[in-house]
């Protein structure tokens, strides 16, 4: 799979890397799981302002994916993850997460029903030890393939007229469901999914099709806006949506350090995929237990005061005590509020009194503002567009 | 047909003690055994020297058939040229032989010391391990007890154990000792049933354990029954028998049934399926927890630990079948015979079988049932336990012909002109144990006892109170606390959590 | 003329001791008995032109505390953190360590997918462990049988660190301290060079093969340093291992402290029961009113103390006390480059440490042959070419290589070595490199050969250990050098030690010296000044 000389490359490339190198006028790069990624490709505020207006891609190819397939693929799946996978149809999509014996969650990621007995799991870490390690006792076969497939989001209003006129016919296709076509002498898979919180898809094809379908989009984009983002204006987008990111917002367990990050389900407001009736799963007795005894942590979208972004802010209750931190946040250009996804101890949750404490870096000097927090309902952006099948002509 | 409350898996010495205790507190108890017959491992022993004193007075073994032919066995660790070793008493109080006097001296210090620091450990055996946690609900007084004992030995007995605890058995010896036979006879002995060599670490702690164990009041004590070691298995069957526990030979659980996350019951091989609220396993918890129970039921890393878990058997078992008694250079053979010899040999004969290969001279303990009680037919029968032997060989049958070779030298090197009396030969080797009696990798303590499996990480981290991973289902074999031998303990203890659980 | 504290031996110990009783205003002397300051962490001219560290050769454990303390940087001190490794395997294939993560994880998943993973599970979980082990170090370890309120307060402070984890974690925690290294590895990792090469570190300076249990720990001994905070990784003294010793000697005459070296110790003077001073092998006596041994304890006891100054228990301890060598060394000067020729051109992993067994099995099957009374036939090397990164040690062009042996005991068969041994020892050791690197031989300038019998006579290391004394738990923490003295004193008054034989044990790490100092300056009443306490773990 690699080359000996790989230690001179230590970042792999994607598989649409020709044309986002050549529309990197920035070259502002990142490591996202070991692949050169675009963080900004242009202007911040254009490449987030199409999400909302327009349509944007944003390379998907560092997402690590994996095949499970077997007889045993739907029992396996339910053992692994907290949400239910019998209850997702062949074509189905769904959001889930997993946690160790502990409750302590290991990854959050998507979902695909790709057949009866087949599955693909998309997910920000790598977990194929845990994942083998689970499938001891399961007649079932895991296989990374975040290398066989070439991933590509293409989100924002005018996304299926994009895609209609590439010649995918996409009108019935609802909100968290998949369908597949001919692309070149391959297929593409096409997914109502995203991680904008608006209209938008997720295309999967092999290697070889990327850059077809690359070129196949931006010709039918042409006068729709398209145009590519990178990681920062997608960041925005789905702290608007309220997604949490494995890293960001919570540690995964396998490889964190500090026993007192550890946070379960639960604790991340992800309590809701939980299927407590379908049966044993890794990790249900301990999260059945914090469940009783409530938790300690409390995951919460924020609005503040005043329009300084508050990202890394300490959170704090009557000004005094630390109550918590914020994970992410942002000014949001869509809704003109300062928005922000906090972890914040339990007993706060009500949200009274709680500051957050700002520095802004203002010509060599930080400004330490103190300033006003809310508990807000999540999610901070979500228009009807999203859901509407067929999907609105924009 | 009768219902149960309680289904107990295993037939062994602890199946057996846990069925008695809970039917005497008035459980209704269906014991099931795979085998034709009660006992398991005391099938596989030849020796008792831990039978718990709870176990024996609670279910009457004497009453129920338990007789002991011998219950404080000398031992003879043969030298080549007829120089034997002789260790009468508990542990060798007395030595006769070629020993010299500042090895005696030395010998009587250490012999005390060892038996004082097992002493003090002993009461842990008799308890649920405890808990490393805040509010745990350890019982403090107990625990303290044992703390104050130990620092009642004294401020330097005290540092000494503190010392030697996590130490090796080699150095602890040769820092005393110098006599090859003495100190071969005392490491094969310390490393007996184990998974390493005299010279590591961590080899002194399980040869206290043994320690710890007694026979007739008597502690490091060995015991023989009459009729062998069947027979303690035949009373401790017969004495729960008494106490109204039902007992189902033949019958092989094949699954745990997990209804709605909790033990509903057992199936058998041959399909039946019999309902209870609870099931004991006396039977390895490996076993217990990948193959009954099933990863499905249990959560990923719990089952990752259990595969992980080490059962590395590094025993074999032999027995012959003779035309005649045999001649050990003039030893008497109702002792326990010792071929070891040297603590260097010990080590040796666990070299090879690191990467899964037979030692050229693998060291044997040596027992004569006729010659203590006649045999049929005026045959006679010798069994022997032989270390090190591999778990998992390249080639299983051509590592267990190299072993009975390697045994048979062995003996005919210590007792000239035995092959020639062979009617006979068997050779258990961990993996046929393992076939024959259900132990993973063919570990006598159903998942070694090493430092790292010990007290409260035995059988598993989170598991060591006997209490299984799914409401309803108990775990009472000798691989929990405190492991094996002919004891009972755990299955004691395990019944003892159960009533306190309720 | 009389001394506050005479030191008797001038290795990193001695002088760390040296420098802090200094800075605190004692007169202070340490003696040294080679002509040269340095003891096992020391750079030496052997062949013209070329800085060999005959000795220790990397720097990791070195306590970053005592270097801001005594101000080593500012009398030369530099560590420069080397790059990657490499382990050769026998199918002529290699296994490499890269600083970046990235190339490392693909680097392993050339070997094993789920190793690669792996590999960063078993990192946080050797981290978790170096974190709760790091404060430790610094630390006097309490007394298990005393009621001082110090033990007791130390011993509460101890189960604190303890509980103060997860009931898991602590479990996860006392099977790691207990287990072998290659149980411990097979619970990560199924390719067996990765297992290998992730073993190396437990079997170093220890008398025990990878199949030991207690061997996991020596990994953390040798995991718990740091290079600029990184935990874990590894570094080159700048101007070889003498780089750290020199400046501490440097630190030590501006503090007024100074060393008298060629000055070998005869006799510690024992008047009354207490230390007085000691008779120089020239039959020099000097009086001080303590006495500090940087010596290993048998030597120091059982060499320059007279028996009948010890108490039975302490001395009977200090006879059995297990100072087994396992190591040996090369020491050689290169004249240009060897080609490893599975290594890519261009690769970095040359400028780390380099290894030729490619499993555990190897590993263990060369510590049977040390249990045998054998140097192994098929040794462990630990190869390191420093001046691939330091420009200062050899002419340019040429290089200094320093290889690492085990296992070789201090006796073959119970006899002395002789030099027919040594020769045979070093043949096998340079025949294992010349097979990766063909042409390696023709490239040697000189070769300094070194088994444990160098070792003891140069250095002074009983039977060649390098820890001065095994890291086995009977002789760690409470336990080290002998229990009831693990607090640097002796039976005797005024008479101490400072050595690796000490809590927390070998390596230049200077712990125990500068322990032993605050003992010192403890029992005087005096404040330690300028000691900084372990740096905080956040």
């Amino acid at each position: 799979m690699t080359t000996l000389r790989h230690f001179e490359t230590p970042l792999l490339k994607t598989s649409f890397h020709p044309r986002t190198e050549a529309a990197n006028k920035l070259w502002s790069w990142g490591n996202w799981g070991g692949y050169t990624t675009a963080l900004t490709f242009e202007d911040l505020s254009m490449e987030h302002s199409a999400i909302r207006n327009t349509a944007t891609v944003y390379d998907l190819c560092p997402m690590i994916k994996y095949r499970v397939e077997g007889p045993d693929a739907t029992a396996y799946l339910n053992r692994l993850t907290i949400r239910n996978a019998a209850k997702l149809s062949v074509g189905g999509v769904h959001y889930t997460a997993w946690v160790n014996d502990a409750g302590h969650l290991l990854d959050d990621g998507t979902l695909f029903r790709l057949a009866q007995d087949r599955y693909r799991i998309c997910c920000q870490e790598r977990h194929l030890n845990w994942l083998l390690d689970s499938g001891h006792g399961f007649d079932v076969t895991i296989t990374e393939e975040t290398e066989e497939i070439a991933a590509l989001s293409l989100q924002g209003p005018t996304s299926a007229e994009i895609l209609r006129l590439g010649g995918f016919g996409i009108d019935g296709l609802k909100p968290y469901r998949m369908a597949e076509f001919a692309l070149g002498d391959g297929w593409l898979m096409i997914s109502r999914t995203g991680f904008t919180g608006d209209l938008g898809y997720e295309l999967w094809t092999t290697p070889d099709q990327a850059l077809a379908l690359w070129d196949r989009l931006f010709a039918a984009g042409a006068l729709h806006g398209l145009r590519p983002i990178g990681s920062d204006a997608l960041n925005i987008a789905r702290l608007e949506a309220g997604f949490v990111i494995t890293g960001l917002d919570f540690t995964p367990a396998d490889t964190c350090l500090r026993e007192d990050r550890l946070r379960s389900p639960l604790e991340l407001g992800l309590g809701w995929l939980i299927d407590w009736d379908k049966g044993h799963f890794t990790g249900k007795a301990a999260l059945h237990k914090q469940r009783a005894t409530g938790t300690k942590w409390s995951f919460v979208g924020l609005e503040i005061d005043g329009n300084i972004s508050a990202e890394g802010a300490i959170l704090y209750h009557d000004r005094k005590h630390e109550i918590g931190v914020i994970t992410g946040a942002c000014w949001s250009p869509i809704l003109k509020k300062n928005i922000a996804l906090a972890q914040i101890l339990t007993k706060h949750l009500a949200g009274v009194n709680i500051w957050t404490e700002i520095y802004a870096l203002r010509e060599l000097h930080y400004e330490k503002l103190m300033m006003v927090a809310r508990v807000v309902d999540r999610p901070f952006f979500n228009p009807d567009r999203r859901r509407a099948t067929p999907p609105g002509r924009f | 047909m009768q219902s149960f409350d309680t289904i107990v898996i295993g037939a062994g010495p602890n199946g057996l003690a846990a069925a008695q205790r809970l039917a005497s507190k008035g459980a209704k108890v269906l014991v099931l055994e795979a085998s034709g017959a009660p006992g398991g491992g005391a099938g596989l022993a030849h020796l008792s020297y831990n039978l718990d004193p709870r176990v024996a007075k609670s279910m009457a073994l004497a009453q129920h058939g338990l007789v002991w032919q011998q219950t404080n066995l000398a031992t003879t660790a043969l030298g080549t040229d007829g120089k034997h070793l002789r260790m009468q008493g508990a542990l060798g109080a007395t030595l006769s032989g070629d020993v010299p006097e500042k090895d005696r001296a030395a010998w009587a210090a250490l012999r005390t010391r060892l038996l004082r620091f097992a002493a003090v450990l002993a009461p842990l055996n008799q308890m649920s391990p405890p808990r490393i946690a805040k509010d745990a609900g350890n019982p403090m007084l107990r625990l303290g007890m044992i703390a104050l004992k130990a620092r009642m030995m004294g401020a330097r007995e005290f540092r000494e154990l503190g010392r030697i605890i996590l130490t090796n058995v080699h150095d602890l010896l040769d820092d005393e000792l110098s006599a090859p036979l003495l100190k071969g006879a005392l490491a094969f002995d310390a490393t007996l049933g184990g998974w390493l060599g005299p010279r590591s670490p961590n080899s002194v702690l399980p040869w206290l354990v043994r320690l710890s164990g007694q026979t007739a009041g008597v502690q490091g004590a060995l015991g023989l029954p009459k009729g062998g070691m069947p027979a303690l298995g035949a009373a401790m069957a017969k004495s729960a028998e008494a106490a109204g526990v039902t007992l189902h030979c033949n019958a092989r659980a094949a699954r745990i049934i997990v209804e709605d996350e909790r033990v509903a019951g057992v199936t058998l091989a041959d399909g039946e399926e019999i309902r209870a609220r609870r099931v004991v396993s006396a039977i390895a918890p490996k076993t217990t927890l990948l193959n009954l129970v099933g990863p499905r039921h249990l959560d990923a890393g719990l089952t990752t630990r259990a595969r992980h878990q080490k059962s590395r058997g590094g025993a074999a078992k032999l027995s012959l079948i003779l035309r005649a008694l045999p001649d050990f250079r003039g030893a008497d053979l109702t002792d326990r015979l010792l071929i070891a010899g040297s603590e260097h040999d010990v080590e040796r004969a666990f070299n090879p079988v690191k990467y899964g290969r037979v030692p050229e001279k693998p060291g044997m303990e040596i027992m004569i049932p006729t010659a203590h009680e006649p045999g049929t037919g005026g045959m006679h029968r010798l069994t022997a336990v032989a270390q090190f032997a591999p778990h998992a060989p390249a080639d299983r049958d051509t590592a267990r012909a190299a072993m009975l070779a390697a045994c048979m030298a062995q003996l005919e090197a210590h007792a000239p002109g035995i092959s020639a009396m062979v009617q006979s030969a068997e050779i258990l080797m961990p993996y046929d144990i393992e076939d024959q009696y259900g132990l993973p990798g063919g570990q006598w303590h159903a998942g070694e006892l090493s430092v790292e499996q010990m007290l409260f990480l035995r059988p598993l981290p989170g598991l060591a109170q006997y209490q299984g991973p799914i409401p309803g289902l108990w775990l009472a074999s000798a691989g929990c606390h405190p492991g094996g031998g002919v004891s009972g303990t755990p299955g004691w203890n395990a019944a003892l959590a159960m009533e306190a659980a309720q | 003329m009389s001394y506050d504290a005479l030191i008797i031996g001038a290795g990193h110990n001695g002088l760390v001791t040296a420098c802090y009783l200094a800075r605190a205003g004692l007169k202070v002397l340490v003696v040294e008995k080679n002509d040269w300051v340095g003891g096992a962490a020391v750079s030496r001219e052997l062949y013209p032109g070329f800085t060999y560290s005959n000795c220790s050769y990397v720097s990791s454990l070195f306590r970053p505390e005592i270097m801001r303390d005594l101000e080593l940087p500012k009398h030369g001190l530099q560590i420069l953190p080397y790059e990657g490794g490499a382990l050769f395997t026998s199918d002529g294939g290699y296994l490499g360590m890269f600083r970046d993560h990235e190339a490392n994880r693909r680097e392993f998943a050339r070997h094993s997918r789920r190793d690669a993973e792996a590999y960063d599970r078993y990192s946080r979980d050797i981290l978790r462990n170096c974190r709760l082990i790091r404060p430790m170090l610094m630390r006097r370890p309490p007394d298990l049988a005393s009621f001082a309120p110090r033990d007791l307060s130390e011993l509460a402070w101890l189960g604190k660190q303890i509980t103060g984890q997860s009931e898991a974690q602590i479990y996860d925690m006392m099977r790691f301290w207990t287990m072998s290294i290659a149980d411990f590895l097979d619970e990560y990792f199924e390719n067996p060079a990765v297992k290998a090469y992730q073993a190396v570190g437990s079997i170093i300076g220890t008398a025990l093969g990878p199949m030991s249990p207690g061997t996991a720990y020596v990994l953390l001994h040798h995991a718990m340093g740091d290079v600029d905070g990184n935990v874990g990784s590894w570094g080159y003294s700048r101007g070889g291992m003498g780089g750290i010793t020199s400046a501490l000697h440097a630190s030590l005459r501006a503090s007024g402290g100074e060393v008298q070296a060629g000055s070998g110790v005869r006799q510690i003077l024992i008047q009354n029961g207490r230390a007085v001073g000691v008779v120089l092998d020239n039959g020099k006596e000097i009086k001080a009113k303590r006495v500090i041994s940087n010596m290993d304890v048998r030597r120091t006891f059982l060499k320059h103390v007279e028996e009948k100054e010890l108490p039975g228990d302490f001395l009977k301890r200090v006879q059995t006390f297990k100072t087994r060598g396992s190591s040996g060394k090369l020491n050689i000067a290169l004249d240009g480059v060897p080609n490893f020729t599975a290594l890519p051109k261009g690769a970095p992993n040359i400028r780390g440490d380099l290894h030729f067994t490619d499993t555990i099995e190897k590993m263990e099957a060369a510590y049977d042959d040390w249990k045998a009374g054998h140097f192994s036939q098929n040794p462990f090397q630990d190869v390191m070419i420093p001046t691939l990164i330091d420009p200062t040690m050899t002419p340019p062009g040429k290089h200094f290589m320093s290889c690492f042996v085990q296992y070789a005991p201090p006796k073959i068969e119970g006899r002395d070595w002789t030099d027919a041994d040594r020769d045979a020892f070093r043949d096998a050791c340079l025949n294992q490199i010349e097979q990766y690197a063909p042409g390696f031989k023709s490239l040697i300038l000189h070769a300094e050969v070194r088994t444990p019998r160098e070792l003891e006579a140069e250095v002074g290391l009983t039977d060649g250990n390098i820890f001065q004394g095994e890291l086995t738990f009977d002789q760690m923490f409470f336990n080290r050098p002998v229990p009831g003295y693990a607090n640097y004193r002796s039976p005797i008054r005024d008479l101490w030690i400072c050595g690796s034989s000490t809590h927390p044990g070998g390596g230049v790490m200077g712990a125990p010296g500068r322990n032993a100092a605050a003992e010192v300056l403890r029992d005087m009443k005096m404040p330690a000044k300028n000691m900084s306490d372990a740096y905080a773990i956040v």
